[in-house]
Order: C-alpha cells, then sequence, then structure tokens
C-alpha cells in the first residue's frame, strides 16, 4: 500500500518535474514563460500526432514496429513541436520586447487550442466509439521495464520499476542543476536573468541566451507532456485529460527555489499530494474534492515563508518579468 | 574628440540595423498599425479556415457573420445578437475587474477563482433563503454577498504583497485553483452526489422581453462609464496610476502604497466576484466547476491590449467574441471540433501583441545611421 502510493506519487510528479526543470531554465534567463501549460499540450499532442502516423504506418500491428523507432518519432515530434511554441515565444518576448505575461497567456490558450483541436481531428479520422485515442502500442514500448525489477521486491518496484523518460527527467534535472552552477555557461546565463545590462557590458550575448534557454526549457516541458501521456495515461489521449498540471508546473519552479535539484524531491512531494486523497481511507467523495486542493495550498504557504524570510538566494532572478532593450538604460 | 569617435567607427562591424525607441507616435498612426493588423489577422482566419474546412473565402466570412449575427435556429425568431452582447458583457465585465489591479502593476491572474467565489455566494443566498426573502431583499442580499466574496477573495493575495511583497502573479493563480475545489465540493454536496445543480428560479434576474441577458448587458454598460470615470479623473485613478509607475515616487508624494494596493484589489476582487452574480443569477441560475470557463484569462488579455481604456476594450472584446463565435459556427458547419477558435483567438491576439512592437519601436537601417546619433 505504502509502496504502490509512492510509486504512484512519482508517477503523478514526472510531468511537474519537466515542466518545471523546463521553466527553471527559462525563468533563470529572465523570462516568466506563463505559456509552459500551453507548450505542455503541444509537446503531448505532437508526441501523439508523431506515433499516430507511426502506428498507422506498421498497419497497427505491433509486430510490425521497430522499437527504436517507436520511441525516437514521438520523442523528436515532441521536442520539434514544443521548440517550435518556444521560439514563438522568444520572437515575440525577446525581439519584438512584448509583454511576457500576456504573450504566455496567449500561448497558453493557442496550445491548450492546438492540442484539443489536432487530438478532436484525430479522434474523428479514427472513427471511434470513445472520445479518445489509445496508442497502447507506442505506450508499451516507452513502459518497458527492467527484467529484473519484479525480483527485486519493494526496492525493484519503488525505484527500477518506471519508464526510461521518469529517469530521464531526474538526469536533466541534475545536469541543468549541475550546468547552472557549476560551468561558465551557467554563470552567464544566471547573470543575464539577473542583470542583463551589465551581462551585456561583459560581452555577454543577452539575446542568444535568452532565446536557447526558453528553447531548450519549452523542450523539456514539453516531453513532461509527452510522459505524462505515454506513462500515467498509457498512450491514451482525450481531450483535456492533462488538466491543470502545467501550472502546477510553474508553482513548483517556486516550490523549489529556482533550484532544479529541489524539484525532483518537490515534484515527487506534490505528486503525493495530489494523490493523497486516494490512499486516506474513509474519505467521502466530497471531502475527496477538498483534498485535491492541497497542491495549491501549500504552494501558496512556500510563497508566503519565502517572502518572509527575504533571504538572498531564495528570491527570484532580479529581472524575471522585464524585457532587455539596449538602449534603454 | 571627434576624430577619435570615427576611427572607433570604422573599425566596428555596423550591423544592418538597429532598434530605436520612438519618441510617442501620434494615436492615428497607432491605431492605423493596430487596425491593419486586425484587417491581416481577419485574413489569415479567414485563409486559415478556409484550408481547413475546404470551403471558399466568401462561404468561411458569411458563416462567421450567420455564426453571431444570424438566427439561433434555423427558421426561429431569436437572433444570435443577444447571445453577443451577452458574451461581450461578461468578458468586458470581468477585464474591467482586472484593469485597476493592472493600472497598478499588480498582476491579478485570479479573475477566474474571484468570479467563481461570487457565483458560489450567489447560488448559495438562491438556494437557502430562495423561499424565505421577499424578491427585493433577496436581491440585495445575493449582490452583496457575491461582491464581499470577491472582494475577500482578491484581497488576501493583496494583503500579502502589500506587506511581504508576495509574488501575486502565483498566488492569485493558485486561488482559482483553490476556488475550483470549493465549488466541487459544494456542487457535489448540494447536487446530492450527481454533480449538477438543477438550475433554480428563485433570485434570478428578470428577462426584458424575450431577452433574458437584459439586465447583465445594462449592468455591464453603467460599470464601463463608471470604470473610464473612476481611473480617468479621480483622485483614487491617479493614485493607482502613479503606484503602477514607481512605487517610490508614490511615497515620495505621500502615497500610502499598502493602502492603494489593498484598496485596489478590493475594487478588483468585488467586481470579478459580481461578475460571477452575473453569471450565476442572470445567465446559467446554476454554477459548476466550469462557471467562467477560462474567460478571466482572456480578460487578462483584453485588459492589456485594451491598454487599461474601458473604452478600447469593449471594442477589442468585441472583436475577440466575435471570432470566438463566428469561428466556432465555422468549425460547426464542417464537423470540427470547437477549440478550433481556442487557436484563432491565440493567433490573433499574438499578432496584436507582436504588432505593438512596431508602434513603440522603429527600425533603423545603416544608411541612415550617422542621422540617428545627430
Amino acid at each position: 500500500m505504502i509502496i504502490q502510493f509512492l510509486y504512484r506519487a512519482v508517477l503523478l510528479g514526472v510531468p511537474l518535474l519537466y515542466g518545471s526543470t523546463g521553466e527553471i531554465l527559462t525563468e533563470k534567463s529572465g523570462h516568466l514563460n506563463l505559456g509552459i501549460p500551453g507548450i505542455m499540450y503541444v509537446g503531448a499532442i505532437s508526441g501523439v500526432t508523431g506515433s499516430f502516423i507511426y502506428e498507422n504506418a506498421c498497419g497497427n500491428d505491433i509486430a510490425n514496429m521497430n522499437p527504436f523507432l517507436a520511441v525516437i518519432i514521438p520523442l523528436l515530434c515532441t521536442i520539434v513541436g514544443s521548440v517550435v511554441m518556444g521560439l514563438l515565444y522568444c520572437f515575440l518576448t525577446v525581439t519584438l520586447h512584448a509583454n511576457q505575461n500576456v504573450t504566455g497567456l496567449a500561448l497558453t490558450t493557442l496550445g491548450i487550442g492546438l492540442g484539443n483541436f489536432l487530438g478532436a481531428s484525430l479522434i474523428s479520422i479514427t472513427k471511434s466509439e470513445m472520445p479518445s485515442i489509445a496508442l497502447t502500442k507506442t505506450s508499451s514500448f516507452f513502459s518497458a521495464k527492467l527484467p529484473f525489477a519484479e525480483n527485486l521486491g519493494w526496492f525493484g518496484e519503488l525505484f527500477l520499476s518506471h519508464d526510461f523518460l521518469t529517469y530521464l527527467a531526474i538526469a536533466i534535472a541534475i545536469i541543468v542543476s549541475v550546468v547552472l552552477n557549476r560551468t561558465r555557461i551557467g554563470l552567464n546565463l544566471r547573470s543575464v536573468g539577473e542583470n542583463p545590462a551589465t551581462a551585456d557590458a561583459a560581452g555577454i550575448n543577452v539575446y542568444k541566451y535568452r532565446y536557447v534557454a526558453t528553447c531548450i526549457g519549452s523542450a523539456i516541458a514539453g516531453l513532461g507532456g509527452l510522459q505524462y501521456l505515454m506513462s500515467y495515461a498509457t498512450g491514451v489521449w482525450s481531450n483535456n485529460a492533462f488538466g491543470d498540471r502545467g501550472w502546477m508546473a510553474i508553482a513548483l519552479v517556486i516550490f523549489a527555489l529556482w533550484k532544479p535539484s529541489v524539484a525532483i524531491i518537490g515534484s515527487f512531494f506534490f505528486g503525493a499530494l495530489c494523490n493523497a486523497n486516494n490512499y486516506i481511507s474513509g474519505l467521502g467523495t466530497e471531502t475527496q474534492e477538498l483534498f485535491k486542493m492541497l497542491p495549491y495550498v501549500v504552494t501558496i504557504l512556500v510563497l508566503i515563508i519565502t517572502s518572509m524570510r527575504k533571504k538572498r538566494e531564495h528570491q527570484p532572478p532580479l529581472s524575471l518579468g522585464l524585457n532587455y532593450f539596449r538602449e534603454e538604460r | 574628440m571627434a576624430k577619435s569617435n570615427n576611427s572607433a567607427e570604422k573599425n566596428q562591424h555596423e550591423p544592418l540595423f538597429h532598434i530605436v525607441k520612438r519618441d510617442d507616435m501620434p494615436q492615428w498612426q497607432a491605431w492605423l498599425i493596430r487596425i491593419g493588423t486586425i484587417i491581416i489577422a481577419f485574413l489569415l482566419v479567414g485563409l486559415l479556415s478556409m484550408a481547413i474546412t475546404q470551403k471558399s473565402l466568401t462561404d468561411t466570412y458569411e458563416l462567421m457573420f450567420l455564426g453571431v449575427f444570424g438566427r439561433i435556429l434555423e427558421n426561429g425568431s431569436k437572433t444570435m445578437l443577444w447571445k453577443y452582447f451577452q458574451e461581450i458583457a461578461i468578458l468586458l465585465s470581468l477585464s474591467l475587474a482586472l484593469t485597476p489591479a493592472f493600472k497598478m502593476k499588480f498582476w491579478n491572474c485570479g479573475a477566474e477563482g474571484q468570479a467563481l467565489m461570487g457565483g458560489l455566494a450567489s447560488i448559495f443566498c438562491m438556494i437557502q433563503f430562495g423561499n424565505k426573502l421577499s424578491y427585493p431583499v433577496l436581491i440585495t442580499v445575493i449582490v452583496i454577498t457575491s461582491i464581499i466574496a470577491g472582494a475577500i477573495w482578491g484581497v488576501i493575495p493583496a494583503i500579502f504583497k502589500a506587506f511581504f511583497n508576495t509574488n501575486e502573479t502565483l498566488f492569485t493563480l493558485m486561488m482559482n485553483y483553490i476556488a475550483t475545489q470549493i465549488i466541487a465540493y459544494y456542487v457535489y454536496i448540494e447536487g446530492g452526489g450527481s454533480n449538477v445543480i438543477n438550475p433554480v428560479s428563485e433570485g434570478t434576474f428578470p428577462a426584458v422581453g424575450d431577452n433574458d441577458y437584459f439586465v447583465n448587458i445594462v449592468i455591464v454598460a453603467i460599470i464601463t462609464v463608471l470604470m473610464f470615470i473612476y481611473l480617468k479623473y479621480s483622485k483614487q485613478g491617479y493614485e493607482i496610476s502613479v503606484v503602477g509607475e514607481s512605487q517610490n515616487t508614490a511615497r515620495y508624494i505621500g502615497i500610502n502604497v499598502k493602502k492603494v494596493i489593498i484598496r485596489t484589489m478590493l475594487i478588483s476582487g468585488a467586481l470579478c466576484g459580481m461578475t460571477g452574480m452575473l453569471l450565476v443569477a442572470g445567465k446559467d441560475h446554476s454554477i459548476n466547476t466550469k462557471l467562467v470557463g477560462g474567460q478571466g484569462f482572456t480578460a487578462i488579455l483584453m485588459s492589456w491590449l485594451g491598454q487599461f481604456n474601458p473604452f478600447i476594450m469593449l471594442f477589442m472584446t468585441a472583436i475577440v467574441i466575435f471570432l470566438k463565435l463566428g469561428v466556432a459556427k465555422v468549425a460547426d458547419s464542417s464537423f470540427l471540433n470547437s477549440s478550433f477558435s481556442e487557436i484563432i483567438i491565440g493567433i490573433v491576439i499574438l499578432m496584436l501583441v507582436g504588432c505593438e512592437f512596431f508602434i513603440q519601436y522603429s527600425i533603423k537601417f545603416r544608411h541612415n545611421n550617422k542621422e540617428v546619433k545627430a
């Protein structure tokens, strides 16, 4: 029971980890990308479209499918889809100096619309009775587990029986953490987010850093959409199923105090909170609804506490949300 | 001095073009750019719909107009027009509610939650006191409670912003989801586990003629004018714009910044709560978690595109709702998903956001570089 609860917490937490790692990278460059929820939708639907086409090309027969291609095609589609959204955001905010909050929110509207529209179109192509697309074959490749994990009891179930995207998420979070804190590129990126004018004077190409950080961040966030779809939803896309996870990922950025390594633990904690209502015995359906607000309440508490303590290393990047225009001093 | 400048220029690589902030573009030129963008956007919308639905361009535009100005049923007498005005009223009301907060540079992303709490207060009063109070008393109670509910939901983040500088964007965002879960809880209890509350007849706004939404439209029209006056001619409106421009200046001239932040969010939340009431008592007569349906976010965009001017906001909401209803009709006629209109609205708003660049900045090419420097 406990093991299953923890397992589900990780399963629910990983999309949030992807989303928040991507957003941390973006925010470190000084851009608050509120388009992340939309980008995660686009990432998921791009993956769906890719694997849908591949499954159909193989005649919907699992025997014809090449495991490598079945995994790499949706993965690449997701990355391309989310990077395109990231580029759109960058073009408007970095190059055209548009307001970041407004651009991000419009991008979220666009992304969720795109996801639901393409999803509905694919559903109508399959002519199925159910309002969903089942890509269970592709999903089975994604959720391939280590063969010896089952023999290792609770240890195997908890640590070794996840899909590879889960381990990739943790690896990406650690890599981003190392790059941000231990390399020159990371130092430059942080300086761009803290004070772009100083960074510019030091010879750092502010626009390039912001473009690259936002686009890589979008790609990482998009993978979160794919992971949710392939592992949690076992390859079944239905409209609006992804829900508010994108916003929760943005909340997690604050919870993690802009540190990807903290986001790993934080995402599992959020996953546990999202799931707690199913594991506390004796709850009626109505009380379960109240329990679902736990992650949001916790985020607000973290927000308040960090703003009260005012520790310098716990603050957001100094110029977060501000566009940089060289001729404006 | 001039000599050294020249030699430095020769050694440097001059970029092909560079971007300069404009001093001030005349209003008519700025509007020419905006209206031009809207026309291009409409052309793009038509072409995009044409490509997807395989209908001719004129058919597409005809369908869009029918979706807004046509009749609800094929041969019925009721036109869509009232529905169009009703939708404008709700979105405009939310945008107006957000405007004082935005003018103060307080990113209130919580219109959704504040409206939901207002709606919850309305439906609660309608169900609890529906049979016990006379109609005028009941309406008064509904108005007061929903406004208070919205104001409370708005002022909580404002208090923390004022005293601890807590990030309001995320705080208000999280408050939305807490409100959503409270509604889900209430609907489950009140609906007896069915997740539906049947429409309540007590305490609803009266229909005028065959128009159910008349009261809503009139209320929002009045608020539009009042908000314009409040922001432009009142002392409080002036304080809001000073705090928005620079908090240090505000402190210097003796404005109590904390007080202004809290007072403005009370107004913003109260108006959102009232919009929730319009949705419950004036339209749905019931409540569910999708009552506001994401319009709280669209309202943020409207308020910003309207440049904090209520009448420009009216113009922008009219365009967006036109697209919403018109494109929904186009999508419906080709059995496309209604999310198509969300995509279109997203594209058009992004274009409008992008066109502001050409109003605020100009691009100078290499050959007139010297002129710029002088």
